[in-house]
């Protein structure tokens, strides 16, 4: 429905549009002698009907670029959709102080430099009021300047600790860094007493950096890396990483930092292999949709850190957390059909971060909301209770990761 | 021993998903000196096809004849649309339009379907077979075998066959084709249905092991270009030995030096080969016309 | 006075750059606008490559690459200036080329496709795996060039984009005169002659792999210098500047704009440039909007748009 009011909305623009691969131009290059008023013209006329989007007048306008498409977008596209489902969901219950929303949300593709061009635009162009999104780290950094140039708050959705230490006045973020899943995961190995352990990464961003922090933390749990293998998020098969890993004496256990299907693909190698060591999966694969392409054998047993939307229906009846994660469970599925992720609960939270904060500053102007931002305390969300401070513009702790065990083919609380 | 083993194994696995992605080029480049490189899309659309028409709750062997006529389908229409009315654009040209279809194509397909990862299930069931201490899928044999079954058949086809022949003469001098005879616009039409349906072939064979989504067809069809150009564009026997070899680089370099720079590995040896024979390990030399 | 083919492409590309901003609405509009001065400047050595000398790069992102990296890296470890920076990754990025480029081109065609392209993916894996210094695939910050605030205390106040609409701009101007002045210059003519016949220019006294040489490490240097200017202006860089489908991109702009001249190429990196921006409208069909039009454009305009375009008028005309 709202995708109609799109399609009629731009049409006009749609028409002029195809001038570009069309009789239009020509017309008008056949009318014209001048190539250079011409094209002056036609660049201008080009610029003018294709980008000049921002019609409906909305009271708060929020902005979001987040990586729909391209190699991320198995974190992106539910990251979008959310974002779309819950602006729909506040405006039909009467928005925000009486305001309605108005979200203008880009696909960069996971291209820190279109998020760049698109945090511009949210900027310059579309004049929002607040940035939520960038995907991945990459991306999140490109935005960062623009945010804090424009003094608009940016609510994070990737995981590096950089994003937010040092602590910039003008940026948020959602999720756990990719250090506290180390830290959560090296805890639990530590209980279990193993002292030596394996990684095995993917080469992409969330591979990379979840692994240069793991290997900067793990000293501390008096574990040791003695095998640290790599591969390529779209190989199709890790069994000589895993061979190798297998091989090196002492190993108790094996860590696998990635996303997509990468993570998968090892689970199924590993079963494959006959490897009879705890495997440790990231944060990076917490949805339901990991267990049924690693296979349920293959997946059995193993561990990662996640967040309570995967586990709803396991948490006791007074978890804050509970109440909130099943109706945005709900809420997702009601129109997409399918559980939401993880990734998708990032989004989520920083859009009820950011409307608590419109709400207690009584209104939408940057300035106040960063500051009722920064004064978030106690809200509940997906990834867990949220209370920042000045200092502190992460807001989470590591109690809210609980670590997951797949049993029988589904998710279980480990501890 | 068993790690010898064991990555000689895994390189063979890889390297035949190479060689079936590589094979695909071979046809359409043969016809039409065009490398299609919307090649990666049709593997694409094998597996998706495939894993949604599964889901619709067809057998899977029916699920999979769908995919790939389908896919065949789409080739046709490939080049009937774009391919045959660009003719006698440069090849530079051919190449941006394939490109853009594989653009589109990958538009497509998230419209349709989705952006999530898929499976199904494999073939004859995921309980490895034990080779010397090593171990191998059952679904990997049958990406191998499939990979030599298309070997066979091209071959075959190019050398046997009337209208391989025909495919080989249109490549070589679209007029001379045209004065003995042949039909060219049907060859053209004829090698991308081939093509295209080969790609679905690869797709169904390998995403039990691989999984896929809208956007695996890029990396697959780089690396089958790679494995194509190694064994030397156009010939068979360079596409499969082509692949087969650069899985097998992959596995080893991961498995003996350093598994961050596999890929890196396989190009070095890529640029070496062409360095030493610029026409691949099995191209025709060509000559120029002046 | 009659203007050569050269004066007018200098004038009407100093005339577009100088008369654009009068159109834009926002400021945004300037940073779209030194977007497509910066994938300009690389496709503006994509001419020289391909379109004078008829040689296929799939890897001119690696250059892109190592001039984004030299900026990001140099003036933090090696105290440069930022200026200095992209001296110096023009420099490796041109010293790189003319080792690999005397091999890699006596390739032809596919085979020179993938030999680059293969190059292109080594710098890419190098600069995402060696992340003890280049901060791996989540990327590295760029220090500040330092020319805005110059600028600002000779009383000139501009903003952050509009600075890098005019640098961009202007090192866009620069870059498409030296082009231009090659294609009339002896290698310029030697580059079209082979690539006409490399046989025939050779008979004719024509050191084909000196010229081919040349085109490449000229064309290396533009890729380097485009991609040093990304890196300043986003003062933040990741692998993803050296990677496949930024060179496939190169290529494709250069070639749908019309990889003949100059003008036509930088045509089409501003095309590609906004039309990602034009297609977010269509939002899930935005993917499937650009195929169509990459195919159309070259279905029905085979030479590029700008080139046909032309064509369509002289026609007219006469």
């Amino acid at each position: 429905m709202k995708f109609m009011n799109t399609i009629e909305k731009d049409s006009s623009r749609l028409n002029r549009k195809s001038s570009i691969s069309g009789c239009f131009c020509i017309r008008f290059f056949r009318k014209t002698i001048s190539g250079l008023r011409l094209d002056a013209l036609a660049l201008g006329a080009l610029m003018a009907s294709g980008f000049a989007g921002t019609s409906a007048l909305a009271d708060i306008r929020i902005g979001a670029t987040v990586s729909e498409t391209g190699p991320a977008a198995f974190l992106g596209d539910p990251e979008a959709r959310t974002l779309r489902l819950l602006v729909e969901k506040i405006n039909a219950a009467g928005g925000v102080n009486g305001e309605q929303l108005k979200l203008f949300l880009y696909d960069d593709g996971g291209d820190p430099n279109k998020a760049r061009t698109f945090a511009t635009r949210l900027v310059e162009d579309d004049e929002v009021q607040a940035i939520i999104g960038g995907t991945t780290t990459g991306t999140s950094m490109s935005i960062i300047p623009i945010a804090e140039e424009a003094e608009i708050p940016f609510i994070s959705l990737a995981g590096a600790i950089e994003i937010i230490d040092p602590v910039k006045e003008w940026v948020f973020k959602t999720p756990h860094t990719d250090r506290m899943a180390c830290e959560k995961i090296f805890a639990d190995m530590k209980k279990q007493g193993y002292t030596k352990i394996g990684l095995i990464s993917g080469t992409d961003g969330f591979g990379a950096s979840m692994r240069k922090q793991c290997l900067d933390v793990v000293g501390g749990y008096g574990i040791e890396v003695v095998g640290d293998e790599s591969y390529g998020p779209q190989d199709a098969d890790m069994t000589p990483q895993l061979t190798n890993l297998k091989g090196k004496p002492g190993i108790q256990a094996i860590l696998n930092p990635g996303f997509g299907q990468g993570p998968s693909i090892v689970t199924r190698n590993y079963a494959q292999l006959g490897i009879r060591l705890p495997l440790y999966q990231s944060h990076g694969v917490a949805s339901d949709g990991f267990i049924a392409l690693a296979g349920k054998d293959a997946a059995e047993g193993v561990r990662l850190p996640g967040t309570a939307l995967l586990v709803a229906g396991l948490l006791p009846d007074g978890d804050p957390q509970k109440p909130v994660v099943t109706a945005y469970i709900e809420d997702y599925k009601g129109s997409h059909g399918t559980a939401p992720t993880t990734f998708g609960g990032y989004a989520h939270d920083a859009l009820r971060i950011y409307v608590d904060a419109v709400k207690r500053a009584g209104s939408a102007e940057p300035a106040a909301v960063r500051d009722a931002i920064e004064a978030t305390s106690g809200l509940v969300g997906t990834t867990g209770v949220v209370t920042y401070s000045p200092k502190d513009h992460l807001g989470l702790d590591l109690s809210a990761f609980r670590l997951l065990e797949i049993r029988n083919g589904s998710w279980a609380l480990a501890e | 021993m068993p790690e010898l083993m064991q990555f000689l194994l895994s390189g063979v696995t890889v390297g035949a998903v190479y060689a079936l992605v590589a094979l695909g080029f071979t046809i359409i480049y043969n016809a039409s000196d065009v490398v299609n490189f919307a090649q990666g899309e049709f593997v694409m659309l094998g597996g998706m096809v495939t894993v949604f028409a599964h889901h619709a709750g067809l057998p899977l062997p029916l699920a999979a004849l769908i995919a790939i006529l389908s896919t065949a389908g789409i080739g046709v229409a490939l080049n009937k649309l774009a391919i045959e009315p660009a003719r006698g654009a440069p090849v530079v040209s051919l190449i941006i339009i394939t490109i853009g279809a594989s653009i589109f194509i990958r538009g497509v397909t998230q419209l349709v379907f989705d952006k999530q990862l898929h499976r199904f299930p494999a073939f004859s069931g995921d309980e490895p077979i034990r080779v010397l201490g090593a171990t191998i899928l059952p679904q990997s044999l049958w990406v191998i075998a499939g990979a030599v079954a298309v070997f066979v058949g091209l071959w075959l086809f190019f050398t046997r066959t009337l209208i391989g022949r025909a495919v080989l003469a249109t490549s070589n001098n679209r007029l001379a084709a045209r004065l003995v005879g042949i039909n060219t616009g049907w060859v053209m039409t004829l090698s991308f249905a081939l093509s295209a349906g080969i790609g679905a072939l690869a797709g169904v064979l390998v995403t039990p092991i691989t999984l896929v989504s809208y956007d695996v067809g890029i990396a697959l069809a780089l690396k089958g270009f790679a494995a194509a150009m190694l064994g030397g564009m156009g010939n068979p026997k360079g596409a499969l030995v082509g692949g087969i070899l650069l899985g097998l680089l992959e596995a080893l370099t991961a498995g003996y030096v350093s598994s961050q720079y596999k890929d890196a590995a396989a190009f070095v040896v890529i640029l070496a080969v062409l360095f030493a024979m610029p026409q691949g390990l099995f191209g025709k030399k060509s000559t120029d016309r002046v | 006075m009659r203007l050569s083919e050269k004066q007018w492409t200098l004038l009407i590309l100093a005339a577009l750059i100088a008369l654009s901003p009068f159109f834009f609405p926002s400021s945004y509009y300037y940073r779209v606008g030194s977007l497509i001065f910066v994938n300009g400047l690389a496709v503006t050595g994509i001419v020289i490559l391909t379109g004078y000398a008829g040689q296929i790069s799939l890897g001119h992102a690696g250059f892109a690459g190592i001039g984004a990296y030299a900026c990001a890296l140099a003036p933090a470890h090696l105290g440069l200036h930022p200026a200095l920076a992209l001296v110096l990754g023009a420099a490796i990025s041109g010293v790189l080329a003319f080792l690999v480029g005397r091999p890699i081109l006596r390739l032809k065609g596919y085979y020179l496709a993938v030999a680059s392209l293969g190059l292109g993916i080594l710098v890419a894996m190098a600069l995402a795996n060696e992340s003890w210094i280049t901060g791996g695939p989540d990327g590295i910050k760029v220090a500040d060039l330092g020319l805005r605030a110059v600028l600002k205390s000779q009383g000139l106040d501009l903003s952050n984009t509009e600075f890098w609409y005019a640098f961009t701009g202007l090192a866009l101007l620069i870059g498409a005169w030296l082009a231009l002045n090659l294609h009339d210059s002896p290698t310029g003519r030697a580059l079209r002659a082979l690539h006409g016949s490399e046989i025939a220019a050779r008979t004719v006294g024509i050191d084909v792999a000196r010229a081919k040489l040349a085109a490449f490490v000229i064309s290396a240097v533009y890729a380097s210098v485009s991609g040093s200017l990304l890196a300043l202006q986003n003062r933040f860089i990741t692998p993803d500047v050296a990677g496949y489908m930024h060179s496939i991109e190169m290529v494709t702009m250069a070639v749908l704009g019309g990889a003949g001249s100059v003008l036509g190429a930088i045509f089409g990196a501003g095309i590609l440039t906004m039309l990602p921006q034009v297609l977010t409208v269509f939002a899930e069909y935005e993917q499937l909007m650009l195929g169509l039009v990459m195919m159309l454009v070259m279905i029905f305009m085979r030479q590029g748009l700008l080139p046909s375009v032309l064509r369509l008028i002289r026609g007219r005309g006469e």
